[in-house]
């Protein structure tokens, strides 16, 4: 959050010492990796932009831990915030992502045709399937930095590149500032509406700044594919529908996604991409692909079975409650999602849901039947 | 179109440079408050003109979006304190938060003591409408803390169940809580901590850091109603001052639980006085003693509090300039607070109500906290006068109605006496 003087020189008046955090009850990456020496390293640096460690740490600093995942604790900026600071973030990287090196490629591959199968989950099981990712315009600074002539700015480009979507993809935007009570209520029953956010990770990061100003949901007519703007990334873009037929999702993901990217870049407009990294978000867990696809299924014994965890992280997965990341499942439903999103593909990460989800529901009924699962066991992926 | 945006990438926005104010040693105090350089703004450059970084304002009820125009944001985005506190940074609060349910917030703070010279063009007018007509250019705030000139002041414990007066103070020469760094921060924890070791008698006590804390002392500090939260209130948290929470923070009382001080909260200090019961004169004396007490001490080590003839005690919200005091009881009103002319009565006599549980609550059965209305343009001793002239008036209407006998609407009560 570009807050206080340690988004400027006066810090510079003491020593790093002084001004180092104190991380003895901390629990997120961050925390872990940053020691008094590197801080001192990086605390006088900051991006052509203005951005500071004190900066990308704020958030970390602000919230030791949370109860159910193990928060990254830091947040850029701007593209340049993970090549300045690249001395933190790179271990940060490497820890949350499965040991991804500072020389690794990132393969991208939005080709939905490389998906296998995907579109027979049960829908007595699986209650709804969606695919998720974020998009970053080159040039402009990320929420947390960004001021209110930047938001603006990438929000009017957002609604003229959505707004030249057709057949299914064709929608309409909806201003959070001048939004009717009606299409609230309807945005609200679809499930669409995003509120200002509450998670103390992301108001300590400046994210909310200047709430509601330049922020807005873009749907197509038919409500299955749906954009955010300027909630905690520039763009969220998520595909989504009731029942287990992801292959479908994903494909309408990929080409919605696809067209959209065409038409940023014939305004002159490019996503924030590299070799390394893949897609440039705001927060370092969602680099790479920024996917995450994800299905919410009943799995009322399977949950309550000892393996359970195991099997999860055997097939590269991770449970959260209905509500979303910071909720605990309800009645036996969750949402099972991939855990990586860099090093793998788009397709590998949708392909190990889909399998996975298999998986889960094969288990789920023999467990139903009073059977064993224990010759279902997974290898570790 | 792609011109446009090429010459921004190309751009570079630095941000605003500073004096430095004095070099590493933090010891000698004198050394910060001697050279800092009051007034000289450093500037900010910006990749968007003013008109497009303006906020919008439209649904806003607060007194920072009833005086910014885009004129005067257009003279003042681009200025900085010499510390390299912004215009955008002293009112994200109000841009963040439209209005409050109860009132009219204020919506805007400083970084530092510099804000309110180089934001004058907007401070000023806030600092007007907030404090009823307050001129800070030509007005000068009286300091008075002589508690021997109370008249008065006991009230009838049948009705008053508490009695508390509290007021603020800033170390000068460090930034405000919206702005100081981690080390700032410790800074003023350090020096105040070391004062109030000094502190003798009646007024002997002991520091609580937040961090340092035992289970124990959590729960007793709660259980005495001392323990102050992390803030909560968007209008706090929006302007940045729970950063890095509870880093620096603390609470100091003394061994008889009368005299207390919350370090780095809203401000640099909060002092508080408090005692069941109505003797507010005991309360109030008990409170300049300890100011001065207090103020004695930090002078000794070179320090001082930030104070101008014009604004009284520099605090983080122009609310709280002047004195920065609230004095108020908690008292039981159960008829007087369903006569329709209650809130008229309180206008007249500078009261204000709020529920027991402070600024941000509603009243819960009949028992309210009455405090003054003013800060700003009366001494310590005239708004605790008033307080309790105030308070006994309600009484007396009280004790009417409990024996069925009218009550009268005061005429009311002049301000800058």
């Amino acid at each position: 959050m570009p807050f206080g003087n340690t988004h400027n020189q006066l810090k510079m008046n003491y020593s790093a010492e002084q001004e180092f955090p104190d991380l003895s009850k901390h629990n997120n990456h961050m925390a872990k990796v940053l020691t008094p020496d590197m801080y001192a390293g990086l605390r006088d640096k900051q991006t052509p932009s203005g951005f500071t460690l004190d900066d990308v740490i704020q958030t970390g600093v602000d919230n030791p831990g949370h109860p159910f995942i193990m928060t990254v604790g830091c947040v850029a900026g701007d593209e340049e915030t993970y090549d300045v600071f690249k001395d933190l973030l790179d271990p940060v990287i490497e820890d949350r992502h499965g040991g991804y090196k500072p020389t690794d490629k990132h393969k991208t591959d939005l080709n939905s045709d490389n998906l296998q199968g995907g579109d027979d989950l049960d829908p007595n099981y699986v209650l709804s399937s969606r695919v998720r990712t974020g998009r970053s315009i080159r040039g402009f600074c990320l929420p947390p930095h960004c001021s209110r002539g930047e938001r603006r700015g990438i929000e009017n480009l957002s609604i003229e590149a959505l707004s030249s979507l057709d057949g299914d993809l064709k929608g309409k935007y909806y201003a959070l500032r001048n939004m009717t009570d009606e299409e609230q209520q309807q945005l609200i029953d679809d499930h669409f509406l995003f509120d200002k956010p509450v998670s103390p990770l992301l108001l300590a990061s400046g994210m909310a700044r200047d709430w509601p100003d330049a922020r807005g949901i873009w749907h197509n007519d038919n409500k299955t594919f749906l954009v955010w703007v300027n909630e905690e990334d520039h763009l969220r873009v998520i595909s989504m529908q009731k029942g287990g037929n992801m292959r479908e999702v994903f494909t309408r993901f990929c080409e919605g996604l696809t067209k959209i990217e065409g038409l940023f870049k014939e305004k002159g407009h490019e996503f924030m991409w590299n070799e390394h990294l893949g897609y440039v978000l705001t927060c370092p867990s969602n680099l790479g692909t920024g996917l995450r696809a994800g299905v919410h299924v009943k799995l009322p014994n399977l949950s309550k079975h000892e393996s359970f965890g195991e099997v999860l992280k055997r097939l590269r997965l991770q449970k959260r409650g209905t509500g979303g990341v910071d909720t605990a499942a309800v009645g036996g439903v969750f949402d099972i999602s991939n855990a990586d999103r860099l090093g793998f593909s788009e397709v590998e990460l949708v392909q190990m849901v889909v399998d996975g989800v298999q998986l889960l529901v094969d288990m789920e009924k023999r467990l139903e039947g009073g059977q064993s699962i224990s010759d279902l066991m997974p290898e570790q992926k | 179109m792609a011109g446009a945006f090429s010459r921004i990438l190309s751009a570079r926005r630095s941000v605003g440079i500073l004096s430095l104010v004095g070099a590493g040693s933090l010891t000698a105090g004198y050394l910060l408050a001697r050279e800092r350089r009051v007034g000289a703004a450093a500037n900010v450059r910006r990749l968007y003109p003013a008109s497009a970084e303006y906020p919008d304002l439209r649904k806003h009820n607060n007194c920072m979006a009833s005086h910014l125009t885009p004129a005067v944001y257009a003279r003042l985005c681009d200025k900085a304190t010499p510390n390299g506190f912004t215009l955008d940074q002293a009112i994200q609060t109000g841009v963040d938060n439209p209005g409050h349910p109860f009132i009219k917030t204020v919506g805007m703070v400083a970084g530092d003591e510099e804000s309110y010279e180089v934001f004058a063009d907007l401070f000023d007018p806030v600092i007007k409408e907030r404090h009823n007509g307050y001129d800070s250019r030509s007005m000068t705030h009286p300091t008075d803390l002589d508690a021997s000139k109370i008249r008065s002041g006991v009230f009838d414990e049948r009705y008053v169940l508490s009695s508390r007066v509290r007021t603020g103070r800033s170390i000068r020469g460090l930034s405000l809580p919206p702005a100081c760094t981690r080390a700032e921060r410790r800074e003023v924890e350090r020096v105040v901590v070391d004062a109030l070791g000094g502190l003798r008698g009646e007024l002997t006590g002991r520091y609580y850091s937040l961090t340092q804390m035992t289970e124990q002392e959590q729960q007793q500090l709660i259980d005495d109603h001392f323990l102050f939260d992390k803030p909560v209130s968007p209008l706090l948290t929006c302007a940045g001052m729970a950063r890095d929470w509870p880093d620096a923070r603390g609470i100091w009382h003394n061994n008889q639980k009368t005299f207390l001080i919350w370090i780095n909260e809203e401000d640099h200090t909060r002092v508080i006085s408090m005692e069941k019961g109505g003797n507010m004169k005991r309360v109030f004396e008990r409170f300049c003693k300890g100011l001065k007490e207090v103020e004695k001490l930090i002078v000794e080590k070179g320090w001082e509090f930030m104070w101008n003839e014009h604004l009284g005690y520099v605090l983080t919200c122009p609310s709280n300039l002047g004195t920065g005091l609230r004095a108020g009881v908690h008292i039981k009103l159960p008829l007087m607070s369903k006569d329709p002319r209650f809130p008229k009565i309180l206008d007249n006599l500078r009261l204000q109500k709020r529920g027991t549980g402070g600024v941000d609550t509603a009243a819960v059965g009949s028992t309210f906290d009455i405090s003054n209305l003013d800060r700003l343009g009366q001494s310590e001793v005239q708004l605790v006068q008033t307080v309790i002239d105030g308070v006994n008036y309600l009484i007396e209407c009280e004790k009417r109605l409990e024996k069925g006998q009218d009550i009268r609407v005061p005429p009311p009560i002049s301000q800058f006496k």
